[in-house]
């Protein structure tokens, strides 16, 4: 049974089914406590982990999330089981941490990683449809510079241990959100954990791990993929990721529908502001840093489970990213763009750009 | 039919590898393509894109944990 289930996700239809899975697990976390139309998060879910440690102080964004955890740890244990856990790293690390950065900030002026932007519509939340658009416009300026010889260069096998590294972070962050030590001075924080707001939103601990391990390993298995799904339908009429994204909006519609969470609409979305051209323009700067990056945010998380280095950067610098976001004024709040949101998106457009033309090479034959 | 070409993709991130293998046959519409690639993944995507464009496809294991992926179009 074990290898047929295999089968079925290293075949055309592993993004399908996966997308499927995740499509009907991620409106339940949000029925068993997560908040709303964030069920999986994965930008959302770095930004409160990154509040929990203590890296801004948005008091109602902190929490250690064990699905992200899990998405590294269900990857590890797929990438183990069938051999390609493979440690590897070295293509412009430091491009890759500011691209992480910038994705996250774009993100956060829309209000959701690409996953959410996704499940934000199946709960008919007509405000991600600008996001998705925007998605969808920076995977296509990403596409252009794939086409024109953009590379961030050759990663390079590394040492077993290096591929541990963000294996051994997602047990970590899984002890401290257990243990819930304090550090900070008269006993406070980090750990910080959000008393109201959507932090203090959360499914239980072993169930929320254990989507998150059941996600990873789906997800290694089947390379699901939000980003590379836009990116290879456009770019190579390729749609089998595409039919992952499908089956993941269908899945998620209709298990909202079924537990009473579909509400459609503009107004009083939940984690959503209405600003069209902020919901776009966020998720354009995500779009082409993702598709620069080589993949969407819950991607990263993936391939740093097979021991991939250079994903593990780029998670660093999302949740840096979150830090800043929220520390600067860039995030934006159900009640619109942050003040400096606006600008931040435009320096990260110019940055990412920048590294688009900048970042070519012909690649030797 | 006897024009031959190696595409090195080694290390490279997706979708980059296969988009020097489209490169590659757009440049030689047939004959033999052959590409190295690192991963498991890779090895699928360059795969799966040569087949949806007509190309006979095998692929054999390096020494080094890589994949050697030919492709071949009359």
């Amino acid at each position: 049974m074990f290898s047929s289930l295999n089968r079925l996700l290293m075949s055309r239809m592993g993004p399908a089914v996966t997308g499927a899975v995740v499509g009907i697990l991620a409106p339940l976390l949000s029925f068993w406590g997560n908040p709303a139309n964030m069920g999986i998060c994965v930008a959302c879910f770095s930004r409160d982990i990154a509040g929990a440690l203590g890296m801004h102080r948005a008091a109602v964004v902190q929490y250690i999330r064990p699905e992200l955890s899990g998405f590294i740890l269900g990857s590890l244990a797929a990438a183990l089981v069938y051999r390609e856990f493979k440690p590897r790293a070295g293509s412009s690390p430091i491009i890759r941490f500011f691209l992480g950065m910038f994705a996250m900030i774009g993100a956060l002026v829309f209000l959701g990683c690409p996953w959410r932007a996704y499940i934000r519509l199946s709960a008919g939340d007509l405000t991600a449809i600008a996001g998705i658009v925007g998605l969808t416009v920076g995977v296509v300026i990403g596409i252009y510079f794939l086409w024109t010889g953009f590379s961030l260069g050759r990663s390079y096998q590394a040492k077993k241990p290096m591929g541990m590294i963000m294996p051994a972070l997602a047990v970590s962050l899984m002890a401290l959100l257990i243990l819930a030590p304090s550090f900070g001075p008269d006993g406070t924080g980090p750990i910080f954990f959000s008393e109201k707001g959507p932090g203090s939103q959360f499914a239980p601990i072993w169930i929320a791990l254990g989507v998150g391990l059941i996600v990873g390993w789906l997800a290694q298995r089947s390379r699901f993929c939000t980003v590379g799904a836009i990116r290879d339908l456009i770019m190579l009429k390729d749609g089998h990721l595409f039919k992952g994204v499908l089956a993941f909006i269908v899945a998620a519609f209709v298990t909202n529908f079924l537990l009473g969470q579909f509400n459609p609409g503009m107004e009083g979305q939940p984690v959503a502001h209405t600003n069209h051209l902020w919901n776009f323009m966020g998720m354009v700067l995500s779009g082409l840093a993702f598709t620069l990056a080589g993949g969407c945010p819950g991607r990263q998380f993936i391939m740093s489970g097979e021991g991939d280095g250079d994903s593990g950067i780029f998670i660093l610098g999302m949740i840096v990213g979150a830090g800043i976001a929220h520390t600067f004024s860039f995030a934006s709040s159900p009640a619109g763009p942050g003040p400096f949101g606006p600008g931040a998106t435009i320096v990260g457009l110019i940055f990412c750009l920048a590294i688009g033309f900048l970042m070519r090479e012909k690649v030797s034959v | 039919m006897s024009e031959s070409t190696t595409v090195d993709a080694r290390g490279l991130s997706c979708p980059q590898p296969v988009v020097e293998t489209k490169k590659a046959m757009n440049a030689q519409p047939g004959g033999k393509i052959e590409v190295l690639v690192d991963t498991v993944t890779s090895r699928e995507n360059v795969s799966r894109l040569a087949r949806n464009q007509g190309w006979e496809v095998s692929a054999e294991d390096l020494p080094d944990g890589g994949f050697r992926v030919v492709l071949k179009k009359a």
